[in-house]
This record gives C-alpha cells, sequence and structure tokens, in this order.
C-alpha cells in the first residue's frame, strides 16, 4: 500500500510540520517513508508545501505528480493542487480560510473549519495538526495511538504543555 | 540504533562528524545551508572548529590547510559557491591533500536558481580546476546512502590522499527520509599521515605540503605518479547499482535523485510490458564503464535521464564504445523530470509499439 499525500498553505501554518507528524508516524510503524518540502524564497505569508510518502515498498521518486490526499489551508493551495489528486482521492479544506467550494465531482472533500476551531480553544497555531487529525481519520493511515505516539517523540520532554495542545488539535480533528 | 527522520543536509553533517571530522570551514548558500548550520552548532561542542569563512574562496583554502596537518576536514556548497572554490581544488589536489567537498547542486549557469539540479556534472568529474587531475566523485540517491557514502568519502580520501567530492542535488539535500547512523568509534585511528605538516617535534625533517614545482621535469614525474593512483581507482572503485538489465530492451542510466524518478518510470514501463532496466552510477568518477561494456551488443537502447542538457551522455557513449544507441530525456534549470515524461520518451524510443 502507498499513500501519497501533499500538505499545502501558507508559509507559517506548520505546513512542514503537519507532514513531518505523518512522516514520523510511518517511520515509527516501520514503513518506507519520504518527505519533501517546497523550497524557495519561503516565508511567513508565502505558499508552503510538502509531499509525504508512506509506504510498504520503497520509496522511488520522492515527487508526487497525483497525490491520494491532498490537504489544503489555504485558497491558492486548493487552485494550484485540485486537479493532480487521483480520482477517488481525498480533499481536506480548511473552510476556515477557503470560501470556494471542490470544483471535482470524483473526489472525497471534507471541509473542516480548522483555523477558527483552534482560535477558539487558544491554540492558534494548531490549525495544521486538526486537519492531521481529520486525515489520519479518513485515511486509516495509522491508528490514533500510532499518531499519539509520534507526536511525543516529536515533542520535546521538557515542554509537556506542547504535547498536551497537541494532542487536544489532533483529538479534536480526530473526532470531528 | 534506532532510525530518524531527518533532512539530507543534516544527514550529511551528522555523518561526516561520525567519521571523524571535527573541522569544517564554509559559506552559506541554498540549497545546502543546513549543513554549515548543523556543524555551526554541534562542533564546538565536541572540540571540534566551525568556521563561516568570508568567502568560498577562503573557506576552500582553510580546507587544504587543515587537510595538510592530517585531520580529516570538509566543507559544503552549491553549484555557485563549489565554481568559486574550484583554484582551491585544483591545489589540493596538486598538492595529494585528502578532504571532502560537498555539492548540492542547485540551476545553472551563472547564479541560476536555486532548485535541483545536476548540470554540475562537467565540472565535478571532468575537471573543474586547472591541469591534469581528478576528483573522486560520489552521487547519493537516497537520505541513507547521503550517510553512508560520507563515511566512504572520507576512508577513500585518505586512502589515495585526494579530495573526494560528493554530488547531491537540491531534492536530496531538503528532503527528508528514516536513516540509520553507524555508530562513532571514538577511538579510531586514521590512516597514518606521515606526510602531513603537523609538527616535527625535532624528531624529523620538515613535511612540505605544495602543488608549485618550478621544474618542469619534476612537476611531469608528480603528474605521472599521481596518474598511477587514478589507474588504481578506475580499476578499484567504481560503484553501481544495476537493475532489471538483464532482458532488458531499453536501459536506463540516472544517478542521484533522477535515478529514484527513472525507477518509478521503470515499474511504470514494465506494467505496460515494456522491458526497461536501469544503471545507476554512484561514483562518477571513476564511471562505472564494466557495467556499460557488457550489455555493449548493439542491441539494447539506453537512454540517459538527468537534470542537466545531457552531460552524462558522452561517458555512457565511451563506455559502450558507441556500439548501442544512446538517448537522452533531461530537464534543467531546477525542474525536475516526472516519471510520466520519462515514460513518454521510452515510449517513443521503443517505437511508440504501447
Amino acid at each position: 500500500m502507498t499513500q501519497e499525500i501533499i500538505f499545502a498553505g501558507f508559509g507559517g501554518q506548520g505546513i512542514l510540520f503537519a507532514g513531518k507528524v505523518v512522516a514520523y508516524a510511518g517511520m515509527n510503524e516501520g514503513k518506507n517513508v519520504s518527505h519533501l518540502p517546497s523550497y524557495g524564497p519561503e516565508m511567513r505569508g508565502g505558499t508552503a508545501n510538502c509531499s509525504v510518502i508512506v509506504s510498504d515498498d520503497e520509496v522511488a521518486s520522492p515527487v508526487i505528480t497525483d497525490p491520494t490526499s491532498l490537504v489544503v489551508m489555504n485558497g491558492p493551495s486548493l487552485d494550484k493542487f485540485e486537479q493532480s489528486v487521483v480520482a477517488g482521492g481525498k480533499i481536506f479544506i480548511d473552510s476556515s480560510l477557503i470560501s470556494r467550494d471542490v470544483e471535482r465531482s470524483d473526489v472525497e472533500v471534507f471541509k473542516i473549519d480548522a483555523t477558527n476551531m483552534a482560535m477558539k480553544m487558544g491554540l492558534p497555531k494548531l490549525a495544521n495538526i486538526i486537519m492531521v487529525g481529520k486525515l489520519i481519520k479518513e485515511t486509516n493511515l495509522f491508528t490514533y495511538d500510532q499518531v499519539k505516539s509520534a507526536i511525543t517523540k516529536m515533542v520535546p520532554a521538557s515542554k509537556p504543555e506542547l504535547l498536551e495542545n497537541n494532542m487536544k488539535a489532533f483529538d479534536t480533528g480526530y473526532n470531528l | 540504533m534506532a532510525k530518524v527522520l531527518v533532512k539530507g543536509n543534516e544527514a550529511l553533517a551528522e555523518a561526516a562528524i561520525r567519521s571523524g571530522c571535527k573541522l569544517f570551514f564554509g559559506y552559506p548558500i541554498t540549497p545546502q545551508t543546513e549543513v554549515s548550520a548543523y556543524m555551526a552548532k554541534k562542533l564546538p561542542k565536541i572540540g571540534g572548529c566551525f568556521l563561516q569563512a568570508e568567502s568560498e574562496v577562503s573557506a576552500i583554502n582553510m580546507v587544504y590547510g587543515a587537510g595538510g596537518s592530517g585531520k580529516r576536514v570538509m566543507t559544503s556548497s552549491s553549484s555557485p559557491g563549489i565554481s568559486l572554490k574550484q583554484e582551491g581544488i585544483s591545489y589540493i589536489a596538486g598538492a595529494d591533500v585528502p578532504c571532502v567537498i560537498v555539492n548540492i547542486v542547485r540551476g545553472g549557469p551563472g547564479l541560476g536558481g536555486i532548485q535541483p539540479a545536476q548540470s554540475d556534472y562537467f565540472q565535478a568529474v571532468k575537471g573543474g580546476g586547472h591541469g591534469d587531475y581528478h576528483l573522486i566523485v560520489l552521487a547519493p540517491s537516497s537520505i541513507q546512502e547521503m550517510v553512508d557514502l560520507t563515511s566512504l568519502a572520507f576512508n577513500l580520501a585518505d586512502e589515495y590522499r585526494m579530495p573526494v567530492m560528493i554530488m547531491g542535488d537540491g531534492m536530496l539535500g531538503q528532503m527528508m527520509e528514516p536513516v540509520e547512523f553507524p555508530e562513532e568509534d571514538e577511538g579510531a585511528v586514521y590512516a597514518e599521515k606521515g606526510w602531513a605538516a603537523n609538527g616535527t617535534k625535532m624528531e624529523r625533517k620538515h613535511n612540505i605540503i605544495n602543488s608549485l614545482y618550478i621544474e618542469a621535469k619534476e612537476l611531469e614525474d608528480t603528474i605521472l605518479e599521481r596518474q598511477k593512483k587514478y589507474d588504481v581507482i578506475v580499476k578499484n572503485e567504481p560503484r553501481c547499482e544495476e537493475m532489471n538489465t538483464e532482458d532488458a530492451d531499453i536501459i536506463l542510466v540516472a544517478y542521484g535523485t533522477t535515478a529514484r524518478i527513472a525507477k518509478t518510470a521503470m515499474m511504470k514501463a514494465r506494467e505496460k510490458g515494456i522491458k526497461v532496466g536501469l544503471i545507476r552510477p554512484i561514483t562518477l568518477w571513476p564511471f562505472p564503464t564494466e557495467n556499460f561494456k557488457k550489455h555493449a551488443d548493439g542491441k539494447k537502447k539506453f537512454l540517459c535521464v538527468e537534470m542537466s542538457m545531457g552531460q552524462m551522455v558522452e561517458d555512457v557513449k565511451l563506455a559502450i564504445d558507441c556500439k548501442n544507441s544512446v538517448d537522452f530525456f533531461g530537464r534543467t534549470g531546477g525542474i525536475v523530470p516526472t516519471p510520466n515524461e520519462i515514460l513518454n520518451k521510452i515510449d517513443e524510443i521503443s517505437g511508440g509499439a504501447f
């Protein structure tokens, strides 16, 4: 099984970190993974994306041309990647920031009011992890415990509040 | 040791430290800056030295000095920075000083761009600087291989007393994959360097590190002597991965990042019933000629895939004495080819039967 996921949005939204959580969980479970960030004159407010592949087989090309899932957190990213998703694939939209609908009818669409929810929870920087929660739930990439174990390992042990907040955000998306 | 998820540039830097490299001199440039940043953070804590030079020219000359003292030393840069280092690289080769030079290639010529490319192939394998010399050039295609080849690079540099280049590209530098690092052997004793200028302790004559020979005969002798070393390397050190070549009608030739994309194209072609194989040079110099020679039958077709305008094509043609056809597909300037683009080219040269 191979899942190819593109995460895209503004710089500063934690797009690369969201991808890293998935890649990290994959590595923890003994899968082959790659995490390829866009790089360039990236800055807060500019666009950012990353391509994450999780596979039982060796990852050959790390470049994703036809993602099985797309997680988008701003309008330009939806414009850029909507057409590339495989037929039957999944698109996860942060509907707080993207007002338009997906034009395609051959994909599954999940609208998550992630940024607004994160603001209300007092965790404005963790809308990305709410999106990851929903992605994991709908794709069955990993179990809840597998992701929890990955996030636990990624967050420095010296900052327990970070772990707690990330898990709160993850739970919110996962239980939607 | 457990696997860790790490960026190519950082993996390479950590691998260098674990290979006994405690000295690093460089100047930042995208997309390789994380190598410098990692060294800046780590080396002062373990008694090493990180120094950001005022320019690439200065950095490579610091490498020359440190290498001349017998220590393991590395510098890294990306294309325009590597061009600036060429004078120093030639001096280091001329003085038979071991060191490791990393080029995380980006689009050129000129300042070019910052996206991945392989257009420094000629510069890396055909000279770059002036004079009769070679670098051993290693081309990793995964983050694990960046780790493994870094360790190999230091060993080869010491064994043959010469500069070794690791040539990656922006994609390998920036992407993350799980890797396993070898444990560092704290007590490792590296090759005895009786030639090093590291203090006589009043017990021996001065060692001199130099690349200047005013007498032509003397210079020719050193070059001929060095050539013997190159002959051994050409015989003993080529490295290569070969996949599905035995029954192949078309053999893809690609290295580094491009080899991974070519691999996907190969698998897609096989699904369609086109017999495609892959030769992936791991050493670009010495070029793995023998892996090509055995296919020089006039039948199999070769297709070079590169992120350049086809700089490796001539080496493939030479390796097979031009007995088979050699086609080329590439993107350049920072554009990474897609598996489907390669597949279209495979379709085209297989006669469009598919």
